[in-house]
């Protein structure tokens, strides 16, 4: 189960939700207007175990979620979710990767300070001796002309 | 018995008479004769991987999920410290300073390494750009991609960082680098067929340790390289699920 996001973690002026992650309870959510930019040349990286639980992350996982290491390997991935995204986006995820196959899409993640950064994502099962054993997830830089499509086209899949 | 040892074709020609050194060393080593072919590019390679007739690669990592995946290769060791990344670069005069500003249409200059086409590629996405809108020109090797670029025939260059790195002072003024990758976690690895999977121990034994030694270190460097690091399965694994998301 996800804590509540902290008031004294967040930056700049913020509004409030809560919100409902499916097989993870409620968690009130601080987000901002601020945008932190995709750094250049760099993937960022995790592992989960089938339940979505993560495992693995790299430095920069670490630095764009603002969270610690610590903070992030035993916690569900949904920490990241951000209420501007859509539930229909990770069922088309969870759906797509039960099935054994690739997922890719643009997303809108929540950073530890309320802020945000876009990503495309891929999530791909880790199949190991026939089994699923996990699921890796890669994001890399996304075009400004795909985030501004998903920007108008989000809100209206609630 | 004798066993067939490749290497991935894009190696640097400056160390070509070391990838033969290494072989020697390693025949003196296991006791075996090993004879290593080497291929001038990776359709050939892949092709005589098909037919089963490798035994031993150091293979590059766009090509190592279908060694472990489908024709039993296990992981030995990787090179220490060395990753495979990738430059965007321009001719210096270019105005264009972020990926995210070239436009379509434009002509891209690569060599036929996979995975550093592949990295480029994606750090290009960004720049709304890809395979749909740009045209692809291949050169043998990056020091001609620098020349495509001073001369004004290609627009961008796709570089294995290290190539770039180790091109000479005068060339790197004439260019701009627009986008270094920062991946980490691909990188080649030396790897070994079925035939010699029951020897996988000992031959990782004598691959760590051989920078212990003069002779073994002098091999090292004529490969370029510090030492060899053990790649155990699952970092293999994790490397080959990685890759997969990326590829297109």
């Amino acid at each position: 189960m996800l804590s509540d996001m902290k008031r004294e973690d967040i930056v700049g002026d913020y509004k409030e939700v809560v919100l409902n992650l499916y097989c993870n309870g409620s968690r009130k959510i601080f987000y901002t207007e601020i945008e932190t930019p995709y750094p250049d040349g760099k993937l960022i990286v995790s592992t989960t175990d089938k339940l979505g639980i993560i495992t693995h992350v790299n430095q920069s996982f670490i630095e764009m979620s603002g969270y610690s290491e610590d903070e992030l390997i035993g916690m569900p991935h949904s920490i990241l979710r951000h209420p501007d995204m859509p539930a229909v986006a990770f069922k088309d995820l969870w759906d797509t990767v039960n099935r054994g196959e690739k997922w890719q899409g643009f997303v809108k993640n929540l950073r530890k300070d309320g802020g945000y950064y876009w990503v495309k994502a891929t999530v791909i099962p880790n199949i190991r001796n026939g089994q699923v054993v996990g699921y890796t997830s890669v994001r890399r830089k996304p075009s400004r002309k795909k985030v501004n499509e998903c920007i108008q086209l989000y809100p209206t899949l609630f | 018995m004798s066993y067939m040892f490749t290497v991935s074709p894009d190696f640097s020609p400056n160390h070509l008479s070391g990838w033969y050194i290494f072989n020697t060393w390693l025949q003196r080593q296991t006791g075996e004769a090993i004879h290593l072919e080497l291929y001038d590019n990776f359709q050939a390679q892949r092709d005589v991987i098909q037919a089963n007739q490798i035994d031993l690669i150091y293979a590059n990592p766009f090509d190592a999920s279908m060694l472990v995946r489908e024709k039993g290769f296990l992981p030995l060791v990787k090179a220490k410290d060395i990753a495979d990344e990738a430059i965007i670069a321009v001719n210096a005069d270019n105005t264009v300073e972020d990926v995210a500003h070239l436009l379509s249409g434009i002509k891209i200059a690569v060599t036929e390494d996979p995975d550093v086409h592949m990295i480029g590629m994606i750090m290009l996405e960004a720049g709304d750009l890809d395979a749909n809108n740009i045209q692809t020109r291949f050169y043998n090797n990056h020091v001609l991609i620098a020349k495509s670029l001073i001369q004004g025939e290609a627009d961008v260059g796709i570089f294995l960082a290290q190539a770039f790195d180790d091109l000479s002072n005068l060339t790197k003024k004439q260019l701009k680098i627009l986008v270094r990758s920062q991946i980490g976690v691909i990188h080649h690895s030396l790897m070994i067929g079925p035939k010699l999977v029951n020897r996988r121990t000992e031959l990782q034994a004598l691959l760590l340790t051989m920078n212990d030694d003069e002779k073994g270190k002098n091999v090292l460097n004529s490969l370029g390289f510090d030492a060899w690091v053990k790649v155990e399965d699952e970092e293999m694994e994790f490397m080959i699920d990685l890759m997969d998301t990326l590829v297109v």
